[in-house]
């Protein structure tokens, strides 16, 4: 049930910001600051979350075999790899690390 | 497919591809609340997440200039994509026509890939055995590299780094990530303390950027690849 209210905020929210811009006057948006931090918030969020769901498990810090996967996707960014690929590759050497360990 | 590692039914996982359609939104949705997030503070962070689409809508209503019947369904469709082949437009038709054709066909495949991989995931059972934890990370990296071109957005992702982790331990789920969120206006306030951005850029990197740089380069490697 929790996920449902989730879904349905979020497509609420969602579907609102992209119609907003749409009808919302230009001009209002269009001032320096609002403009910058709003291209700084994503930057903030998608910096915790890929932290959070890289370290954290549950209430703890972790360094596990995900860290290794993390690492091998930037290494793959560094080298211009396509998303899909940068994504395989943290999932393979998760997978992979994993393994090894037991 | 990360949307059923994260625990939710078939059903759920298409209806957040049919009603979000935003894949940023659903990544962080599902993994917010695969972290164990409640599902208001899970939400919130995937609605901001979609702000940027209120920027491509504002561009978008000037090239495309929609009738007003029209723009309600045409909202649905203002994403990255669509915005970036509108944009590339020669013509307002040719604009029009690259936004309802990339519309359409986005819509039409990402919905289907979503049934598919939800499908493929639960076939495949425990998603962790396959490292496919590891995909909604590297998805969130891959979406975040492209925007740290200067210091400020990589002081930010250091800072909300930092706060995201740090107080993991002590908030309750979803509010560290509420409370990094908070990185991006310090970060333009400090900036606003400066002169400029090329004095700016210096005074916040050795006291906010360098020291979290610093200190989470040993422990996050992806962090120190950046």
């Amino acid at each position: 049930m929790n996920f449902w209210i989730a879904i349905a905020l979020t497509a609420v929210g969602c579907y609102a910001v992209k119609l907003a811009g749409l009808l919302v006057p230009a001009g209002v948006l269009e001032r320096p600051l609002v403009k910058r931090l709003a291209a700084l918030l994503p930057v903030a969020l998608l910096a915790a979350l890929t932290a959070q769901q890289t370290f954290a498990d549950g209430h703890a810090l972790a360094l596990d075999a995900r860290a290794a996967g993390l690492g091998a996707a930037a290494v793959a960014l560094l080298l211009r790899a396509p998303f899909l690929l940068v994504v395989a590759a943290a999932v393979l050497v998760t997978a992979g690390v994993r393994a090894m360990s037991g | 497919m990360t949307a059923a590692g994260g625990g939710l039914t078939l059903w759920q996982t298409c209806a957040l591809s049919l009603l979000v359609f935003t894949g940023a939104s659903q990544f962080a949705l599902v993994g917010a609340l695969a972290a164990g997030g409640n599902p208001y503070t899970a939400a919130a962070g995937a609605f901001f997440l979609g702000v940027r689409n209120a920027f491509y809508g504002l561009r978008l209503s000037q090239l495309l200039a929609l009738p007003r019947a029209v723009r309600p369904l045409a909202a649905q469709w203002v994403i990255d994509e669509t915005t970036a082949v509108s944009l590339a437009q020669p013509t307002r038709r040719s604009a029009r026509i690259g936004f309802t054709v990339t519309g359409l066909t986005l819509y039409v495949l990402w919905n289907l890939t979503t049934v598919l991989g939800a499908l493929g995931a639960r076939a495949i059972g425990d998603t962790d055995a396959w490292g496919l934890d590891a995909a909604g990370p590297a998805v969130f990296l891959a979406l975040l590299a492209p925007m740290l071109k200067t210091t400020t957005e990589r002081a930010t992702a250091a800072l909300a780094v930092l706060l995201g982790l740090g107080l993991l331990p002590l908030l309750p789920s979803g509010v560290p990530v509420l409370v990094a969120a908070l990185a991006a206006p310090a970060v333009l306030w400090l900036q606003g303390r400066g002169k400029g951005p090329e004095a700016t850029g210096r005074g916040v990197g050795p006291e906010k950027s360098a020291a979290p740089a610093g200190a989470t380069a040993p422990a996050h490697p992806s962090e120190d690849d950046r």
